[in-house]
């Protein structure tokens, strides 16, 4: 925790850009679950993490610890700026109609939305007030944490598969294959609309028995529309330098075009819509 | 302007107006009335496009050596002897046998005249900076006989506006140098031929006859007799190229020669820095429609006039001086044409010719000019919002404007001067003025009115800020003293140059395509809004302390407050209300004093890319920008600090309000190509929503530029690799290798949008 350094005021993931120095304390005020909660930066204009052009909030807190993590500097919830869920809301509110047009919606992302269950659900709830297309991207790792009426409010959800292996995916988050794999069936069962996303690690997560094992897992599931596989790249390595911490793939080269042709092509044999 | 040029009686015009619908055009000169009445819309998609004929290539290739050496030398040649005028050089060429469609310049491509008229100096200083010798009698003509447009300005000028042009307050004003931002309606030409237009000039004249001469009845006279010997000397013109343009044309091919014709006397007889040719491509398709039905043309045909008309706008060539090419970088000349739109009628003025007009971007590759500009309307047909979502993508050359919001100001048939300035095509001109730089002004105010680099007392001195801190509504009393001096003294500095160049260099030619009685305007400019914004966002949200120099002038600032205050570019209210009202606050401040004509105030929010000069010189600002540091261009906010994406950015830049910004408001987003797994389908489809939506919440411009950063980096090492590369700067279009290192440095450093 000690190791985190302030991000700089005024840069693109601060989210206090958006506060008014004038705004009460919010710390100091307390009102009724989740209305209050960390996050750490938006994004107005996402093409990727859902259908349309998208909003997407980062808030802050993960209980995993991805090697090749792009956004350390989300794993602990205070990390983030302490805000209001009205605070958000009115945010999200002046780019709704446009949103709206865009075909777009909201997707909160990380950290890990499921760490902080009541403040998210406030923000689902609140968007979906405003008609907006909803999604989750997710580690699944928290899935029985949540109940039917928090997915209710949930579109989609973009669900990262990191490994198929339990021992891969100990090595590679530092935690159990399994809540994900349950949470994903559950989705399944409900017939959740889900984009699988794995993400392309040369070295760590490129192994084909690792790839085959995923698309095996997801190939039966007709709820998941997408599965998205993600070239590893070093934007977020900045991130790690900056806050200290010794970063396992300062030389680790982004995937090369044929290996994800090849790992999507492994997907598709499967009998799974791949991109 | 029907009561001043009716005609008693119809012309003659024999088989030239065979088969179009007649209307009040046929008795008056009414070329709207021409367009609407016989104009094809099409709905279709672009699949019946012809590639460049044979001739086409070949002329092309005569042009691609000039074009080489021109990158490697600059200006290639110059006729230093011979002030240009319509007839000041003989018929030139570029491949005799191949154009169908002749008329350069002067007598050679890429030879460049010179236009004493507006200044000698610029002439001389544009001489010896492209090497060559400035010639004798030329510089005896323009000293001992002949005063220039220059000279007259210099006679008016007051020491403060003096002391303004020098500290850069007040820059680029068309002082020295033709004013352009006038667009003679060329399409006259071709639909009227001269005779006709000449009779309704003798007829506006003759109603003149009886008024009393006050001086604005003096001087139209005068105006009007120029503008009769212009057309004939217009037409004399032609007749050096063989062809007979007193009456009107006759086919497809005469209406695009003659309009050429038209623009070519135009830019012979005056070096405007925007020469924009108007709103042609829907007018000469109905020439077009009608040869196809004849069947004397085919779509190979039609494809081959624009193509040769757009070779011809693009050599369009000017000679400038370094200072000029510093503001208004790349060698621009704005032959802005306008495509699209809709009529009052709400039929969109889209045709197969506004295919053909894009398509020369495929055929001859991307290219700055013609200024190809967009006017987006909603409620255009999908498949040409598609198309031009797509040639945006391959080329970067297209600029979009707001139709749904000019067209109830301007109605249906204006045209843009220059970048962003709407004016209704014969019936309304401006008086362009360049900009003034709000952030210096600011600077001022705090100061007290002396410079904040220089520490010369350039505004009348009052009291500077005396704490240690800024306090927000103190510094905004003062900004507001500043500006209504700021306004009265360019106000003052506009009426005298425009009382000159009407005088000493007036556009006897451009004008005589217009009516008699016409709107002017007189376009004011503002630089350096969201640096204003921005800092004022900074004193009122944080807690800036100053920073003195010895002598008491401040000279930097440091928030020691909360650092994250509110910035321009995220929609965030609390900071845009303060850059529209900062806006709103100048135009009223502008509109106190009365102009020159009677000409009505306008105001643009736009750079071009003078962004680079004006921020050099400009000292550090409140908002934490660096001393020298480039503004952003236009609207645009300050580089990087729209952190939150494009959306947020374009959507406070949509708030600043038209009602007070008229000429306009220029925004450049530039976004990467798009990510592989997005089809080109899909991406065009999110691109046309994503205009809809911006001009729906009220934007009013965007440049294009789908480029990657990599692409730009490489192309400042490897120039010769990307000769076209062409991107959208505010308000125009740039070959990227012919921006200064600074100005490329500039446009690479602007925020990218990861998306769209």
């Amino acid at each position: 925790m000690s190791t985190v350094q302030a991000l700089e005021p005024g840069s693109r993931h601060d989210l206090r850009v958006g506060i008014s120095p004038d705004a009460p304390d919010e710390d100091k005020i307390k009102d009724a679950e989740g209305a209050f909660g960390y996050c750490h930066s938006y994004e107005t204009s996402s093409r990727y993490d859902g259908p349309g052009l998208r909003v997407v909030l980062f808030v802050s807190g993960c209980l995993l610890r991805c090697t090749y993590c792009h956004n350390p500097d989300t794993w602990h919830l205070k990390d983030g700026t302490y805000v209001s869920c009205d605070h958000v809301l009115r945010r999200l509110g002046d780019f709704a109609p446009a949103l709206l047009s865009l075909g777009g919606g909201l997707t909160i992302s990380g950290g890990e939305p499921m760490v902080q269950l009541a403040f998210t659900r406030r923000i689902f709830a609140g968007a979906k007030d405003m008609g907006l297309h909803t999604a989750i991207e997710t580690s699944g790792f928290l899935g029985d944490r949540v109940d039917s009426s928090y997915l209710s409010a949930i579109d989609l959800v973009l669900l990262d598969i990191k490994s198929s292996d339990p021992e891969t995916y100990r090595r590679v988050t530092g935690r159990d294959l399994a809540p994900t794999l349950r949470f994903a069936e559950r989705l399944a069962s409900l017939a959740k609309p889900v984009w699988v996303r794995f993400t392309l690690v040369p070295g760590e997560t490129d192994d084909p028995s690792n790839v085959d094992g995923i698309a095996r897992f997801v190939a039966p599931m007709k709820n998941v529309e997408w599965v998205e596989v993600q070239p590893f790249h070093q934007m977020g390595s900045f991130k790690w330098k900056a806050m200290g911490l010794e970063y396992r793939h300062l030389d680790t080269p982004p995937p090369s075009r044929d290996l994800v042709n090849r790992v999507i092509g492994q997907f598709r044999s499967a009998g799974c819509q791949a991109r | 302007m029907k009561a001043s040029a009716a005609l008693k009686k119809e012309a003659d015009t024999g088989d030239c107006w065979k088969d179009f619908r007649p209307g009040d055009w046929v008795t008056s000169i009414n070329v709207r009335d021409f367009i609407v009445r016989n104009v094809t819309p099409y709905t279709g998609n672009e699949d019946f496009l012809a590639e460049a004929s044979q001739r086409t290539k070949a002329v092309w290739a005569k042009l691609q050596p000039y074009f080489a050496d021109e990158r490697k030398k600059g200006v290639l040649a110059v006729d230093a002897k011979t002030p240009s005028t319509m007839l000041a050089h003989p018929a030139g060429y570029i491949d005799r046998a191949n154009e169908i469609i002749v008329g350069l310049q002067t007598d050679q491509p890429f030879k460049r005249a010179i236009f004493p008229f507006g200044g000698l100096r610029m002439v001389e200083a544009g001489l010896k900076a492209a090497g060559f010798e400035p010639d004798p009698s030329v510089h005896e003509a323009f000293t001992k006989y002949r005063k220039s447009h220059n000279d007259g300005v210099f006679d008016a000028y007051t020491p403060e506006i003096m002391n303004c042009r020098r500290s850069g307050i007040i820059t680029g004003l068309p002082d020295a140098y033709g004013r352009g931002r006038i667009i003679g309606d060329y399409r006259r030409v071709a639909l009227y031929g001269t005779d006709r237009l000449l009779e309704a000039k003798r007829a506006e004249r003759g109603q003149l006859d009886d008024m009393w001469p006050t001086d604005e009845i003096i001087r139209q006279r005068e105006e009007l007799a120029e503008q009769m010997r212009a057309l004939e000397d217009l037409a004399s013109m032609a007749k050096l190229y063989g062809c007979d343009i007193s009456k009107p044309a006759t086919n497809a091919n005469e209406a695009f020669q003659w309009t050429y014709f038209a623009y070519l006397g135009a830019i012979k007889e005056a070096n405007g820095a925007a020469m924009s040719i108007g709103r042609i491509s829907s007018f000469l398709d109905i020439y077009i429609e009608r040869d196809l039905k004849d069947g004397v043309l085919d779509e190979a045909g039609a494809q081959e006039l624009w193509d040769q008309l757009v070779q011809k706008l693009r050599i369009v060539r000017f000679l400038r001086t370094p200072e000029y090419d510093a503001l208004f970088s790349g060698d621009p000349y704005w032959a802005t044409e306008c495509v699209g739109g809709m009529d009052l009628d709400g039929r969109a003025l889209v045709t197969k010719s506004s295919y053909r007009m894009l398509h020369t971007l495929y055929n001859l590759g991307p290219a700055p000019e013609p200024n190809i500009t967009i006017l987006w309307s909603k409620h255009m047909p999908e498949a040409f919002k598609r198309y031009c979502a797509k040639v945006s993508r391959d080329t970067s050359s297209l600029q979009y404007e707001n139709d749904d919001l000019m067209r109830p100001f301007w109605g249906d048939d204006y045209g843009i001067a220059c970048c962003v300035s709407a004016m209704r095509l014969g019936k309304q001109m401006q008086f362009f003025g360049a900009r003034v730089n709000l952030a210096k002004a600011l600077l001022y105010a705090i100061n007290g009115g002396r410079d904040e680099i220089s520490g010369e007392q350039v505004a009348p001195q009052t009291l500077p800020v005396t704490g240690d801190f800024l306090d927000f509504d103190d510094v905004m009393a003062k900004f507001d003293v500043t500006m209504e001096w700021l306004a009265r003294t360019y106000v003052h500095a506009m009426n005298c140059i425009h009382y000159m160049h009407d005088k000493y260099f007036y556009e006897r030619l451009e004008m005589a395509l217009h009516d008699r009685d016409i709107l002017r305007t007189m376009a004011f400019g503002i630089a350096g809004l969201s640096v204003v914004a921005d800092s004022l966002s900074a004193i009122k949200y944080g807690k800036v302390r100053v920073a003195r120099d010895p002598s008491g002038l401040i000279v930097d600032y440091q928030n020691e407050g909360n650092k994250a205050t509110p910035q321009f570019g995220n929609n965030d209210d609390r900071v845009d209300q303060i850059a529209s009202s900062i806006v709103t606050s100048f135009m009223e401040k502008i509109r106190k004093h009365p102009t020159y004509r009677n000409a009505t105030h306008t105001q643009s929010v736009l750079t071009i890319t003078s962004n680079v000069v004006y921020g050099k010189a400009t000292g550090n600002t409140p908002d934490g920008r660096r001393k020298g540091e480039p503004f952003g261009p236009g609207a645009n906010p300050m580089h990087g600090r729209d952190s939150h994406g494009w959306l947020a950015s374009c959507l406070s830049v949509a708030k600043l309000p038209y009602r007070d910004a008229q000429d306009g408001i220029s925004y450049t987003v530039s976004v990467a190509p798009q990510k592989a797994h997005l089809s080109g389908g899909q991406l065009i489809d999110e691109a046309v929503k994503a205009f809809d939506v911006y001009f729906e919440r009220g934007g009013f411009h965007m440049n294009l530029n789908v480029i990657d950063r990599d692409t730009l980096e490489d192309a400042i090492k490897n120039p010769d690799k990307y000769p076209q590369l062409t991107i959208r700067v505010s308000g125009y279009a740039v070959n990227f290798i012919r921006l200064t290192p600074e100005q490329q440095r500039d446009v690479i450093s602007r925020t990218f949008h990861g998306q769209i």
